[in-house]
This record gives structure tokens, sequence and C-alpha cells, in this order.
């Protein structure tokens, strides 16, 4: 660790923090349809939208009305993307020749993409079209993203809500998602990205001279005379308009094999500052916009308070962890990361990608020392509740504050109440459902893998870290991150259907209860604040919180991190 | 059923919206304002394309500075290969490997070679020290992309008297191009300082580079 890296990592937070307010506040009026600037220039269009698509944008829905809307929108995304990889062969923007791709991989890209996960068993520039990409996969990262935002603003409409059916109209609150708030952040930065060098081209892929060229020795044929490598082929593609939304609506798939440690998806630390901080800003800022449409701000500066006091402490741990290096080599862990980001950018995106769930890198983390690796993969066991997914971290956190004043309640032998509503066994059972569907996805998947070969067999390290390496393969799409251990060969059958599923279930099994809580709150009238009042604004109540995130992140997964990367750690210095 | 209309036409428009029109809309401006580094940031030599600043290349001769280790196949810094469909590629070894121990002392050996044949002596490292820790950690590990085309000031330095008996030059002729192919700290503060190992290679085989905006 040195002065510049925590220097660097405190200008980040700072920023980060900075952009709350402003960004929340925009998104709070966007939300309740008021003026908001941008509102001039694209409220015609989103007429427009409405008239076209027959939506009556007045139209209230209840909670049912609202699920199923947003079920078969996705399931409408699922069949397209996945028929989209199968013919792009013959479809235009194939400058490649790329073929089709494989029906078990077409299946695990769509639910990956549909479900905001962006979990990659495929290598970009080796399996996509450009319009794949593009019209597949770009398409997705917008629509995944607003389809995150919708529900949890659902689930606040419905704390703030009383005595009504109605949660919200699910196409407006998509529509707005994406026209007021993705597009134009993504315009933004898509273009101050490709000034930094990030690719935007729909050009063929370029060869260039190799200065010194390499010859290669034929694999099996000895006597054969050498073959001469003298040029290089570099991939291009509309990357830069991808890459920003990859970022801002915490979906993180590639647009390159190895994602944002491309130098073309991610060339300076500029470009990186830029992406990190995309990565947790509509999350952080949610937050706010939590506050303000429940009438109580201070309400969401407490839950952001309880995630930055889970983040940065496992923040310092990663960049300790890394800088530290271990007994292999003497200094700092640069295997698998870039010289321009160095250790503290690395430890930076690493623990943000896994907070949020966005699950895109700039260094490889299956490298990572056994300590510095287990806090990212801690990081997406707990929920993706540390600011989350857009939308889908605060809803998870909200979960955990559901059941955070539940146990409160026991507690003082009152009935919890969480901002005037009631918390009553309809929503405890709701948000036990939530909290622990993704804990069960994570271990029954883990377990299946071990014991099955075709699971066992795709580890490419061997002892401890060939079980971290499915752990956090399974911890990554059970709770729709997308990040990996990347070495593990995921891109077989068992794997890309194992890990689809587990996916598919992570993302609708939990928006379901979340959306039957906010439908359950909604239609409760608000008690009166008494002296009884469990006050859920205070440090202490953030305290609380905290603790209630980290014991079942700890119960449920210290085992399986136990025979992972902590048995590393002891083997490692046991020599 | 009353909610497909509305969720298959949403989904079309939002399609052609932000899967059609926003890419298109980005290209076309960063092709008008950013030419070069939209399409890969190209060096151009004599009319034709001689490498990318973004993109290492391999380097093995002892004249030449030498880049990260770098984990792609079929040959280091493969940025896409059609044949074997493959591309950007970090090793992916775990610490605990012993895979990741045996490349280490390879490229230690590689390295001790190539002062060899420039006829550079080393100073030893002292007693009881193991021979990688006098070797910045850069050059000894490989990079996240496999195309990382950086490294460090340091990894630069140790590399400066055996690039300069290689080629009959003084070491402070070629400290002097090291100097000037580093890049420091972005904006005073952001990542760490780098030298580009190609435009360097290129300056000292006698080249001129075009210098990048974005450098």
């Amino acid at each position: 660790m040195n002065l510049y890296g925590i220097f660097q990592l405190i200008v980040y937070l700072a920023v980060l923090v900075a952009f709350v307010k402003p960004l929340g506040w925009y998104m709070a009026r966007v939300y309740r349809a008021q003026p908001c600037g941008l509102d001039r220039l694209l409220a015609p269009a989103e007429r427009a939208i409405y008239r076209l698509c027959g939506i009556e944008p007045g139209e209230m829905m209840g909670w049912k009305v609202y699920a199923a809307s947003l079920l078969i929108f996705s399931a409408v995304g699922l069949l397209a993307v996945y028929g989209l990889q199968r013919v792009q062969a013959i479809l235009p923007l194939n400058p490649a020749a790329l073929a089709a791709v494989t029906p078990d991989s077409s299946f695990n890209t769509a639910i990956s993409f549909v479900s905001n996960t962006n979990w990659q068993g495929y290598g970009g520039e080796t399996t996509m079209s450009y319009l794949s990409q593009m019209l597949g996969l770009g398409v997705q990262n917008f629509v995944s993203a607003a389809t995150g935002m919708a529900v949890l603003v659902a689930l606040v409409r419905g704390l703030a809500g009383s005595g009504t059916k109605a949660i919200g109209n699910f196409w407006v609150d998509l529509t707005r998602s994406t026209l007021y708030i993705l597009l134009p952040l993504s315009i933004v930065l898509a273009l101050v990205l490709v000034s930094q060098g990030v690719v935007q081209s729909f050009r063929p892929y370029q060869t260039v001279a190799l200065m010194q060229p390499v010859s290669v020795e034929q694999a099996g044929k000895e006597g054969e005379p050498s073959t001469r490598i003298v040029s290089q082929v570099l991939p291009l593609g509309p990357a830069a308009s991808q890459i920003a939304i990859k970022q801002l609506g915490t979906n993180g798939g590639g647009f390159f094999n190895v994602n944002s440690a491309h130098p073309f998806e991610n060339p300076t630390p500029l470009s990186n500052f830029l992406q990190v901080l995309a990565i947790l800003l509509i999350p952080a800022a949610l937050c706010w916009t939590f506050g303000e449409m429940v009438h109580d701000r201070r309400q969401g500066w407490a839950v952001l308070a309880a995630m930055l006091v889970i983040f940065v402490p496992l923040l310092a741990a990663t960049y300790w962890f890394e800088a530290a290096g271990t007994s292999v080599l003497a200094g700092p862990n640069m295997e698998g990361k870039e010289t321009r980001f160095g250790i503290a950018n690395s430890a930076l995106w690493a623990t943000a990608t896994t907070a949020a769930s966005n699950g895109s890198v700039n260094s490889m983390h299956d490298s990572y020392t056994p300590l510095g690796g287990l806090i990212p993969m801690w990081l997406m066991q707990i929920g993706e509740v540390v600011f989350g997914g857009v939308g889908s971290g605060l809803y998870g956190m909200l979960m955990f504050v559901i059941v955070a004043v539940f146990v409160a309640g026991l507690m003082v032998g009152r009935t919890p109440e969480y901002l005037g509503k009631k918390i009553e066994p309809f929503e405890m059972k709701m948000a036990a459902i939530a909290v622990l569907i993704p804990c069960g996805l994570v271990l029954l998947g883990t377990a299946a893998a071990v014991l099955l070969p075709q699971g066992s067999s795709g580890t490419s390290n061997p002892g401890p870290h060939g079980f971290s390496q499915i752990l956090y393969a399974f911890s990554s799409a059970s709770n729709n991150n997308g990040s990996a251990f990347a070495g593990l060969s995921a891109n077989t059958p068992f794997y890309n259907f194992s890990l689809g599923v587990c996916m598919f279930l992570a993302r609708f099994w939990l928006i379901v209860p979340v959306l039957a809580i906010a439908g359950s709150l909604a239609a409760k009238k608000p008690v009166p604040t008494t002296s009884g009042t469990l006050p859920t604004h205070t440090p202490v109540f953030v305290a609380m919180l905290v603790c209630v995130v980290i014991i079942v992140g700890a119960l449920t997964f210290v085992p399986a991190l136990a025979l992972g990367p902590v048995a590393e750690q002891l083997l490692l210095h046991s020599h | 059923m009353k909610l497909l209309r509305p969720a298959i036409s949403l989904f079309v428009v939002l399609s052609i919206l932000t899967g059609v029109a926003y890419p298109l809309v980005i290209t076309g401006i960063a092709q008008l304002a950013f030419p070069h580094q939209a399409n890969g940031s190209i060096i151009i030599r004599a009319g034709t394309s001689a490498g990318s600043t973004l993109i290492g290349q391999p380097f093995s001769d002892p004249k030449y500075f030498w880049g990260r280790l770098s984990a792609t196949s079929p040959v280091p810094y493969t940025a896409f290969n059609a044949e074997a469909l493959t591309g950007s590629s970090g090793s992916n070894l775990a610490q605990s490997n012993p895979a990741f121990r045996a490349n280490i002392d390879a490229r230690i050996d590689a390295l001790a070679a190539a002062d060899k044949a420039a006829g550079f002596e080393r100073p030893r490292s002292p007693a009881g020290k193991p021979a990688s820790s006098a070797i910045p950690v850069d050059l000894l590990t490989s990079s996240a992309s496999g195309l990382d085309p950086h490294i460090s000031p340091e990894a630069a330095a140790y590399q400066v008297p055996r690039v300069a008996l290689a080629r009959g030059l003084r070491e402070s002729v070629v400290l002097e191009q090291v100097r000037l192919h580093t890049t420091p700290r972005q904006l005073g503060f952001l990542g760490e300082p780098v030298v580009n190992v190609l435009a360097l290679n290129m300056a000292l085989d006698g080249l001129s580079v075009p210098k990048a905006p974005t450098e």
C-alpha cells in the first residue's frame, strides 16, 4: 500500500458520495414524473413510444399485473437474445465471419444478460458478431437494468403508499428508466471513453505488423519447419457504446474476453476511474431517491451508510492483501493485473464490481492472493446488497432491513414496523425467501458441481483453489454478479445449463416476492409514530442492519470459504 | 393476452432505440471527433499499420525492451486468432499453482540468458536473497489481458544496461529514450507511471512514432 494508492481510493469515494444527492434527486423527479430538465427534450419521444405500443401511462397496476408484465417482457428478451445468437452467421455486421453460437452457450448467455448477470461463458471477440453485441447484448444491458430499477421503484411506492393496491405502471417505469436515466448517462460516458482510446468502429478486425516476428514450433510435429507469425490481428467493434451501459447498468458483460482489462475496453487510468465510478453511481444515488420518495431522506442516508460501513473496510483489506502479495513472489501481486492500473485500482475495481452486481473485471480475480480473492467472493455471497445492482441492490438491502426490524422487534417484544408500515408474517416470509434463495443456490450448485465429474473437471488450478473456482462461479451466478475466477472452463453444457438455471432463479424468484411485499405494503395504512417505534435512521439501526447482513453471510458461507480460500492461504504459509 | 402487445412492441421500440440508434449515433460522433482512438489507435508507419499504441507486442531479443508475460495462445500477445478462435486472456493461475512458480522461474532464466547474450554481467543478489527479489514484479508476472502495452519505469530501468550493451549505445542514451516514453500518472494522481514498450523499441530502432493524443 502506498500514499498514491490510498489517495486514489479516497478521491473515488469522495466523488461517488458527491454524486449521490444530485443524481438521486434527478431520479426521484423522473420516477414521480415531475419536470426534470430533460423532459422538455424527451417527453414527445416518450409519448410517441406509449402511443406506438398501446400503453396507457396513467393506468396503475397491482403487484400481480406488474410482475406478470415484467416476466412477459423478460421472456420476450430471452427468446430474442437466444435466437439472434443462433442465426448470427447469416446476418450482417459479422466481419470476422463468426459461426452461430452453440445452443447451450446461447441459452446461458440469453439468461445471463436478461437477468442482469452478464456472466460470460464465451469470449466476446471470438464468439459474438457486431450485430449480436449491439442488438442482442447491448439492448439487454439497458432493459435488464431498467427492469431492476422498476422493481425498486415499485417497492418504494409500496412503502410510501397508503391503502392503495397500485404500485405503478411497469411499462412507464421501464421506459422512463431507459430514456431519462440510462441513455443520457451512457451517451456522455461512451464519448469520453472513446476520447481515451476505447474503440467504436464498424471496420473489420485490423491486421498490423509485429516488430519482432515470433516463431512457433508445430505442436507434436518434430522436425517440421516452425511457423513464423509476422502480424497481429486487432479486434474492433462498437465497444464504447456498450461499455458505457455495461458499467452504468451494473451489467458487466465485456465486449472483449478479458473485459475491462483489455486495452481497447479500458485504455487509461482516467477511463478506468470513470468506469469504476459508473459501477456504483446509480446504486448509490438510488439510496437518496429512496429517501426522497418515502418522504424521509434520513432513511436513504441510513441505508447508504450501512453499505459504506461494509464496503470501505473490505476495500482496504483487498488492497492490503494484494499489495502484500504472497511468499511465492517477492513483492505486490501483479499476476493478472495491468501495469497502468497497478494494485490500488485493481483492488478498487474488484471490490466495487462484486459489491455491486456488476461483474466486469480489470484484473483477473483467479490470480488474486487467497484472501484477496475471498473478499470479492464473499461480497457476492452476502447477496449483492452492498450497493448491489441498479435497483436490485437496494431492493435486496430493503429485504435485509425487513429482517433487521423483525429481529429488533423480537428483542423488544413489539410488532415490527418500517416507515410506518407493520411488518407481518406475510412480509417476513417473502423477505426470508428473497434472502435465502441465493444462499441455497450457491451451496447446492457448488455441491452438485463438486460431486459430478462434469463439474469438477472444469477447474484449472489444483487443490483448494480449484474448489474456490467452482464456489466463485456459483456465488456469481446465484447473485446475478457475473464475474468469474476465469480459469474455470465454464463454456461446457454442464456449466452453461447449471449456471443458467441459477441466474434465472436468482433473478426472477427474487423479483416476485419483492413485488409481493410491495403490493402488500401498499395496501396497508401507515400507523402513527409513537415513543415505542424503532427509529430506522439512527446509527444504532445502521449497526443492527450491518450485523444482520454479515451474520447471514457469515453463518451461511464460512464453512465453504474455509474449504477454499482459507485452506489455500494456510497451505501457502505452510511451505 | 392483454400484456403481450405492449411487451413485444415496447421490446422492439427499445431495441431500435438502444440497440441500433444509440450505437450508430455514438459511432458517428466518435468517427468524426476521435477517428484515431475509435479505430484502435493504430500507428501508421511508411503507409502500413505498424501496431497500436494500446496493444503490446512480444519481444524476446536482448536488444529490445521486453513487456509483461502474456498468457494468450497460440503465441504471446495474440489479440485475435481466427483459426484457433483465441483472443485476449490472462493466465488465471492461482498463487498456489506450481505452474505459477514455474513461470516465474522460467522468466528469471530467460532474462538472465538475455543478459548473457548481450554480454552483461549483473551484480549478484546478496546471499540468501532469491534471484527474483532484484527483478521488478511486473516483469515476472502475466498481465490480465495478455496485451498490456506497458511496463513500470523500474522494469524498464532494470533492462537498460542489457539493451544498451546489445545495441552498443551508452546507457545514458537509452535512459533518455526511456524517460521520453514514460507516461506519468494521469492528471497527476490516477493510475501508475508506465513505459510504452512498443513505442520505446520503435524509437530505439530509429523509427519515429506518432505520439497518440491520449498518451
